[in-house]
């Protein structure tokens, strides 16, 4: 019997509402065919790397360690979810619960990479998290480039070279080393998407909000009286770090599975910049800003795409990142905002 | 020399107070709830504090005063395990706290304050108080991402449990507002909520009055008393406002370049040569 609904669950409920509204009208817009192809190839890895940004605003925004490898636990669930669906292809025949399972799997390999990382390093403070974790990602690229993944009757192959990898003529290959994974069978689909990212908000939300999740932001406001009062720092830090991982791995395989091929290189440094790039210009801590700040960032330049101007696009893109940066750190313009639209600000006391 | 050698003290045992603390009539009986003894730590080649004995009954409020920089907030660190001490130990309710850390020295009963305050400054108040409650709010982290019907039973509690204890400051009305925008005396209230949220034993106040105007000090003065009174606690204080320090605690302890200089009541302290000395200088020969 909750008598008052409070802010942060009202903040909650506008995000489901928000997404549950795009998805309507993007499924309208596609039913009306008026969107153009190339667009609507973007829903899937729109709502990855939604997935993505939001997932990296927990560990940068709400626990407030920065780090730079969050494409590195997306390449670990895209590549295991790829495996994993195709030896899963006899044993599960409907491709919706196999994709489920894929990424399922994802989520796993990427809480795996998670722990693996953040148990020797989340007990050191500062820059020594995004040193490690920008490492994480290189290595992750880099093992995944030179390894030969495949399967036959005897069951999965595994190799780090190419005259070393043997599989029978019945056998498939999964991942052809510098190549990639090929002749992957595409089961995503943006209905999927959507789910992902509704069950993203459920999680990091509903986290955020509970005793774990205080002890999270706590310890990111002051650790020393985080501990003075009997909150034990490194499962914390440990459980923010993991569950972003996690759910970075599951976009990873919703990611993978939505192309015939990929490669390793997709999830370098580049990738995990622009993850860092919509959180920040999102605004840390903000979930809903994570989601237009990548739902927009990522369409954009293809939508720039369309106009004229192509060869600027690159250009354009960089102007328009600019321009938010400095209106979003702008306090004239903060000011105007918060008088205009958060007129009962809390905490407004003298 | 045989006055140092106790400084390698034999393993702790449960001891009968020893005669140079002042304890309070009714706590005599019982076990104190700190007990230090022979406690020093050096930096490098300086010795901040050296050779601390001292014992708090289990209902005592005492008092640490000490010329700046005469080591009180070192002690409070030590009590607290922020740093090791090199030498000495400090038993908390009877348990040897060597080795342990200070989540673990909170868990034995410890809370504080902090001199510079240290909020979590991006939270509501209410929030403050309920990190403070986290061992007492018992649900794991699955069952708040569920939401399961426990995460709705224990964070009511932990709700009313917060305006509770928002209530002894008279805070419960801000229990929304962010604690970094607070009024410096509410921020300083709140961290000594917070601290009680985690049900101490023994409660360290760090400067609780520092920066509150002379009523606000006189209501803290209450406040200390009834934190003590409700919740049946010891509390420990450092303070350089004489007169809450001398109005609210029964035994104090007056520290100088890292040693006690003078231990005794309120009267036997401001009557005490060396305290006057050591805070108004040496009276210069005629």
């Amino acid at each position: 019997m909750k008598k008052t609904i409070n802010k942060t669950s009202l903040n909650g409920f506008i995000n489901y509402g928000m997404v549950i509204a795009a998805y309507a009208v993007i499924q309208l817009l596609i039913g009306g065919k008026l969107i153009s192809n190339s667009l609507q190839s973007l829903l899937v890895p729109a709502c990855c790397y939604i997935v993505m940004t939001v997932s990296l605003n927990l560990t940068v925004g709400i626990l407030g360690e920065l780090s730079l490898g969050h494409a590195g636990f997306m390449s670990l669930g895209a590549f295991s979810g790829i495996v994993s669906s195709i030896l899963l292809q006899d044993v599960i025949p409907s491709p919706l619960l196999r994709l489920a399972a894929a990424m399922v799997i994802g989520a796993l390999a990427g809480a795996l990479g998670g722990l693996v990382v953040g148990v020797p390093v989340l007990r050191l403070q500062g820059d020594y998290l995004a040193i490690v974790t920008l490492a994480f990602g290189q290595i992750i690229k880099n093992i995944i480039m030179v390894l030969y993944v495949g399967v036959d009757e005897k069951g999965l192959h595994m190799a780090v070279k190419a005259d070393s990898f043997y599989l029978s003529d019945t056998g498939t290959v999964i991942i052809k080393g510098p190549m990639g994974a090929v002749g992957v069978t595409k089961l995503a689909s943006f209905t999927a998407g959507f789910l992902l990212i509704m069950v993203t908000l459920l999680v990091v939300q509903n986290l955020v909000n509970s005793r774990a999740g205080r002890a999270i932001m706590a310890l990111r406001d002051n650790r020393i009286a985080a501990e003075s009062v009997g909150i034990n720092v490194t499962k914390y830090k440990l459980m923010a770090f993991v569950i972003s991982a996690a759910l970075a791995g599951s976009a990873g395989a919703l990611f993978g599975l939505n192309y015939s091929s990929t490669v390793a290189s997709k999830f370098d440094f580049n990738a995990s910049i622009l993850v860092l790039v919509f959180v920040v210009l999102g605004g840390l801590g903000s979930i809903r800003g994570s989601i237009i700040a990548a739902a927009l960032l990522y369409v954009l330049p293809e939508l720039l795409r369309g106009f004229d101007i192509a060869e600027y696009r690159m250009l354009i893109y960089a102007i328009i990142l600019i321009l938010v940066m400095l209106i979003t750190n702008n306090p004239a313009i903060q000011n105007f905002i918060n008088a205009k639209f958060k007129k009962k600000r809390k905490g407004a006391v003298k | 020399m045989s006055e140092q050698n106790k400084n390698s003290y034999p393993k702790p045992k449960l001891v009968p107070v020893p005669s140079t603390n002042i304890i309070p009539e009714r706590d005599v009986d019982k076990r104190p709830i700190l007990e230090c003894r022979h406690l020093g730590i050096d930096f490098g080649g300086l010795t901040a504090v050296d050779d601390f004995n001292m014992a708090i009954g289990r209902t005592e409020i005492a008092g640490l005063i000490g010329p700046n920089g005469a080591g009180k907030t070192t002690v409070f660190n030590l009590l607290t395990k922020v740093y090791q001490p090199t030498r000495g130990t400090v038993m908390v309710d009877g348990r040897d706290t060597a080795g342990k850390t200070t989540i673990q020295l909170n868990h034995m009963g410890v809370a504080r304050t902090f001199q510079n305050i240290r909020l979590f400054g991006n939270l509501t108040v209410e929030e403050n108080v309920k990190v403070g409650l986290h061992e007492h709010t018992r649900y794991n982290a699955l069952s708040g991402i569920l939401r399961l019907p426990s995460y709705w039973k224990r964070e009511r509690e932990a709700h009313e449990k917060a305006l509770e204890l928002l209530s002894i400051f008279d805070m419960q009305d801000m229990a929304n507002y962010q604690a970094g925008s607070l009024p410096y005396g509410a921020q300083r209230r709140l961290e000594i909520v917070r601290a009680l949220a985690t049900r101490p034993s023994l409660l360290l106040l760090d400067e609780p009055a520092a920066g509150m105007n002379p009523s606000e000090t006189a209501e803290l003065m209450n406040n200390i008393r009834k934190i003590r009174d409700t919740f049946q606690i010891a509390i420990m204080l450092i303070e350089h406002d004489m007169n809450l320090v001398m109005g609210v605690c029964e035994g104090i302890c007056v520290l100088n370049f890292g040693r006690i200089i003078a231990k005794g009541t309120p009267d036997d302290i401001q009557s005490n040569p060396a305290v006057i000395e050591a805070y108004l200088g040496k009276q210069k020969e005629a």
